[in-house]
């Protein structure tokens, strides 16, 4: 695929250049990656410890740990922390940033000070959120709900609102870059149909990046401007619209969740073909399907207003449109298991995470199907069945994907490896850990608990005992790594360039890499994931 | 616990998708387990034959089918959810006005609950139903139906409990502090039984006397004659009949339109009539004041000769015959919490 | 006549035409952010239009249709100086530039003096929504509604001139240490691309607060 010169590397991205105002001025994407990482991994933890509280607190119906009010600040700071500041960042603006200008054999992103722009803007926002934890919380739940949260709320609300508004510019800035890099960038011979699904992939995300996210800041916007003023935009008292809030706040936040799952689909479409030595089954059918996941993902926000006062007629359409969304999806699925039919399946961890993607992105994906599905989703709706849906596919998806994501691409980041044996472990404690905590939710909402209950009829008690020590085995899952995974930075196994064999670009320079990317620009004749085309270069066969 | 006449619908829809999803997940995951296991690599160098990586065939077999599976999963979903939406004509009114973080019940012959709602067995029931400050969710889980009450308008649900007992009533809509406190129960009760309680409860009026009560004291009576001499239109045989607005459209005097002409006079005018006369009451009237109103203008009785259109569901009955668009209108600025920063 | 400018390519470009292009690329994807931007509000104006034809028609009436039509004016003969400019730094002519240059910010800060004389009027006859307003006549929170929309979409508007006019600033500064050169124009082309979208922003502004008005 490509015809690099080797020529033995003495500094890399890391030793280059040293200090903290290199780190702090860098316009490296892969160094910019990394500043990234630390700052999600960071809010991850904030908003799991809201978790732990609240998984605690919901051991007992009447709940000991915290009172009402605190309860509904930890959802909902748990909500926008997890959605905003882990969620929809974590893959994109680690890996994302790490890997596309790495995949398409260029030296930088299109802007790389925009790049550097966007962290600090992602900074500030957080700041300004966790200003608003401090200050007292905001008790809105991550959704700012009108009238409550622009008139009935007493709690930080234009705080929270404004920390979410500034890092929003954030995912437009990586949104533009990402979509020019990709565009512009590639190295010679790279078309469109040889770039790694995970290319593809980006490219849908990005375009939600841009043309949602803007939505998502006027309607915050509007909020704050109400609650500031005392205006009526969507206060009915002064003339306004409750819904209109609504719609206006799924337009973007149904795709959103496209975002977040998206990128999840990238690794997971690196790490299969690799891990299992064939090239991604249908490989053109999963490419256009990322693009029609993000378009039709912008037709379908509808669904969350079923029984929120959305005409008959819209929510059938909405209904309608969500069932067509399902199906690149399901593809996807399909062509991810068929990938590993006959191939050379390795059980490394990256592969682990990945399948286990596959079983719960399918679960949860699945019951989406039960809320589109109108009659379904009146009973549904605003119940724990909800919440367990979004986790499957946000936790069982999503950080699955980027914990295998983390695993894969640890040699190339850091040059070394992570210590096998304790990885796959985890990546089991999280799986096992994983299912206890959400699936007596799925029961929970059948049985009607609604969502966002600090306290609750004695006849759920079991099923969230059930969900709180599911709840602890996860959180010892998601620990572990971050032991080990700092650990091995500094004490783990030389990798080399290519340990796992792999074919993409990425791999064709050192681990960890040059400042560079490449010594010399790569020349692309391939289709991507050409084991057979490549197998004397990577010694196989 | 199902115990409503669209709950077993509700049941075979669910569990059919469990099964069909199930299914195909149970497949899935044998194929990926099976692979995982049966092609275990062997050596490190081990390089599978090249085989080939796409089928136009299968592609267009998973795409095509789980299609026709979703088309068919909507469908039944959409059919499921017009019975939930759709009230039948005889169906017992109820009004219901929620706010932080109580539910009061009123039915028209002036039973009064809080929390709670005593209703017969077998009849179906609907619900008239607003709020006076946030967005609450009335939820019988149950009876799998839920619906959104609004500020500022109505919305309306209906269901027939199949069963007597006691069933859970939560909100399903965060409002705030006591939003889990927010609960009851509804009690389903033989006929019998339901008209004994009837007769039993306190002695108030019917919501219909109490509303002749309030159209007296605030005037009303004054301007609505109901001999057809006075300024303002006749409202005897007023509720459900057609209006002819200034401009020559229609509208369906319904409870959203009574509530509207309280709260934002000025949004529709009746032919004939002049269009500054009829006061403003959004400071005056509180939204139980306006069911009470509006169950003694219903008292009032039909026309002769006009037919009773039954409110095909919870949105559309709002808005009369506009074409979808929602008309906010302004709720009584009387029991809202004054908004803090 | 300065052509020793040549174009500033950045490490990680290729060549001179990559970076123009993909500059020119990323600024018009960041337009589309700005339409979705702006897009949020035009809808839920067009909503609350739809809701209460007769209180926005009021509020319309409100406005003063002679200011508005003179900033248009003032804001689209800045749109074609602009694109005169680009055009004077395409073919390398760095007087003619800069005195465009000047004229476009000068056309711009006539638009904001008469846009915040404007609100100061509205002000004046307690328009402004929130303590300020007052309003004797039926519907006042609707006839609010409007001028909600107003300031919040003039406002924001407002605001992007400011930035724009910042911009050009810059822009003249660098014209003028003569940075620009037949071979390299890229920063005045993006320049104007977004003060021509700015000005397209207003032209729908204008259409849906001044012009409904005189309707009723």
């Amino acid at each position: 695929m490509s015809t690099t010169v080797a020529v033995p590397v003495e500094t890399n991205y890391l030793t280059e250049k040293q200090g903290i105002l290199s780190w702090l001025l860098t316009t490296d994407h892969k160094r910019i990656g990394l500043l990234y990482f630390f700052s999600v991994t960071a809010f991850f933890f904030v908003g799991g410890f809201f978790a732990v509280l609240m998984r605690l607190h919901l051991l007992t119906p009447q709940g000991v740990i915290v009172g009402p009010e605190t309860y509904n600040k930890l959802f909902t700071m748990h909500g926008i922390i997890m959605v905003w500041f882990f969620l929809i960042p974590s893959i994109p603006a680690t890996l994302g940033n790490f890997l596309i200008p790495m995949m398409i054999g260029a030296k930088d992103l299109a802007f790389p000070k925009l790049n550097l722009a966007s962290w600090y803007v992602f900074m500030l926002g957080g700041a300004v959120t966790l200003w608003a934890l401090v200050r007292g919380g905001v008790d809105t739940g991550w959704t700012f709900y009108t009238p409550f949260s622009t008139t009935y709320s007493t709690t930080y609300v234009v705080g929270a609102a404004l920390g979410i508004f500034i890092s929003g510019f954030s995912s437009i800035m990586t949104g533009i870059n990402f979509i020019a890099t990709i565009h512009r960038m590639r190295a010679p011979g790279l078309t469109w149909f040889r770039l790694p699904i995970f290319i593809w992939s980006h490219y849908a995300t990005s375009m939600i990046f841009v043309l949602a996210t803007p939505v998502l800041a006027i309607t915050l916007l509007m909020v704050c401007f109400e609650r500031l003023f005392q205006v009526g935009i969507f206060d009915p008292a002064l003339g306004g619209d409750p819904v209109l809030f609504q719609h206006m706040f799924w337009f973007y936040s149904h795709p959103a969740v496209y975002v977040m799952i998206l990128p999840a689909m990238a690794v997971v479409s690196e790490i299969i073909p690799v891990f299992s030595r064939r090239p991604i089954f249908g490989y053109t059918a999963v490419a256009y399907s990322s693009v029609a996941i993000a378009v039709v993902g912008f037709l379908v926000w509808g669904h969350h207003l079923f029984v929120a006062g959305e005409s008959v007629y819209s929510a059938m359409a909405f209904s309608f449109m969500s069932y067509l969304v399902a199906i690149p999806s399901a593809i996807k699925v399909f062509n991810w298991s068929a990938t590993m039919v006959k191939g050379s399946i390795s059980w490394d961890t990256p592969m682990l995470y990945a399948i286990g993607f596959l079983g719960l992105f399918t679960i949860g994906g699945m019951t989406g199907l039960f809320l589109a599905a109108l009659g379904l989703d009146v009973h549904v709706t605003d119940t724990y069945f909800v919440v367990a849906h979004f986790h499957y596919i946000m936790v069982g998806g999503a950080v699955m994907a980027y914990l295998g994501g983390v695993h894969y691409w640890w040699p190339k980041i850091s040059g070394k490896m992570y210590p096998e044996g304790l990885a796959r472990l985890s990546a089991l404690i999280v799986f096992l850990g994983f299912n206890l905590t959400f699936f007596p939710q799925f029961v929970l909402g059948f049985l009607g608990m609604p969502r966002r209950y600090a306290a609750y009829p004695d006849e759920f008690q079991f099923l969230h005992v059930l969900s709180t020590a599911g709840a602890s085995i996860l959180g010892v899952g998601y620990v572990l790594p971050l032991c080990y995974l700092i650990w091995a930075w500094k004490y783990g196994k030389e990798a080399g360039p290519n340990p796992w064999r792999a074919t993409g670009l990425e791999w064709q320079t050192a681990s960890p890499p040059p400042a560079q990317n490449f010594d010399t620009t790569p020349i692309v004749t391939r289709p991507a994931y050409d084991f057979e085309g490549m197998k004397e270069e990577l010694h196989l066969g | 616990m199902s115990a409503s006449s669209v709950a077993g619908e509700f049941n075979w829809l669910f569990w059919t998708l469990v099964v069909v999803c199930g299914t195909v997940a149970t497949a899935i995951a044998c194929v990926v387990i099976y692979s995982a296991l049966r092609y275990h690599r062997k050596n490190e160098n081990e390089l599978p034959p090249p085989l080939p990586s796409n089928n136009i065939r299968l592609e267009a077999a998973w795409t095509i089918i789980p299609f026709f599976l979703f088309m068919g999963m909507f469908a039944w979903g959409a059919k499921l959810y017009f019975d939930i939406e759709r009230p039948p004509d005889d169906a017992l009114q109820v009004y219901v006005v929620a706010k932080q973080w109580m539910w009061k019940t009123q039915q028209l012959d002036g039973a009064r609950e809080i929390n709670q709602l005593h209703v017969p067995v077998g009849q179906p029931v609907k619900l008239l139903m607003t709020s006076q400050d946030v967005i609450h969710s009335f939820y019988v889980p149950a009876f799998r139906i839920k619906q959104d009450v609004l500020p500022g308008r109505y919305t309306s649900i209906w269901f027939q409990a199949t069963k007597p007992g006691k069933y859970h009533l939560f909100c399903a809509e965060y409002c705030g502090t006591k939003h889990s406190g927010m609960i009851g129960w509804i009690y389903v009760m033989e006929r019998q039984q339901y008209q004994h309680w009837l007769q039993e409860g306190a002695a108030e009026g019917s919501l219909a006397s109490d509303g002749e009560k309030l159209f007296h004291q605030f005037g009303c009576a004054n301007c609505h004659h109901f001999d057809g001499q006075g300024r303002c239109p006749n409202l005897q045989g007023l509720f459900h009949s057609t209006v002819h607005l200034a401009g020559g459209t229609t509208v369906l005097a319904d409870e959203a339109y009574i509530r509207r002409k309280l709260f934002d006079p000025r949004a529709t005018t009746v032919e004939g009539y002049d269009k500054d006369v009829m006061p403003d009451f959004s400071h005056q009237l509180t939204e139980e004041d306006v069911i009470q109103l509006i169950a003694y203008i219903r008292s009032l009785g039909p026309a002769p000769g006009s037919t009773i259109e039954s409110s095909p569901g919870s949105t559309p009955s709002q808005y009369g015959n506009q074409p979808g668009i929602a008309y906010p209108g302004a709720p009584p600025i009387l029991n809202r919490t004054p908004g803090m920063r | 006549m300065a052509d020793h400018a040549a174009a500033l390519v950045r490490e990680h470009f290729s060549t001179a035409e990559q970076q123009r292009e993909t500059e020119t690329l990323g600024m018009w994807i960041f337009l589309a952010t700005e339409v979705m931007f702006f897009g949020g509000l035009f809808v839920a104006f067009t909503v609350y239009r739809m809701y209460y034809p007769q209180a926005f028609g009021t509020g319309s009436a409100g406005m003063n249709i002679v200011l508005g039509s003179i900033n248009t004016a003032v804001l689209i003969t800045s749109s074609f100086t602009m694109a005169m400019a680009v055009h004077s730094a395409e073919v390398g002519n760095p007087r003619l530039l800069t005195l465009l240059l000047i004229v476009t910010m000068l056309l711009g800060c006539i638009f904001l003096g008469i846009k915040f004389t404007e609100y100061y009027q509205h002000f004046l006859e307690h328009r402004m929504p929130g303590v300020w307003f007052d309003y004797a006549g039926p519907a006042a929170s609707k006839v609010q509604m409007f001028f909600v929309f107003y300031y919040f979409m003039t406002g924001l508007h407002a605001l992007h001139m400011i930035v724009g006019v910042g911009v050009l600033l810059v822009i003249l500064g660098r014209a003028m240490a003569g940075s620009f050169s037949a071979g390299y124009s890229t920063p005045v082309a993006m320049a104007g691309l977004y003060w021509s979208f700015v000005d397209i922003i207003w032209v729908f502004l204008f259409a849906i607060f001044y012009l409904q008005g005189l309707h009723v």
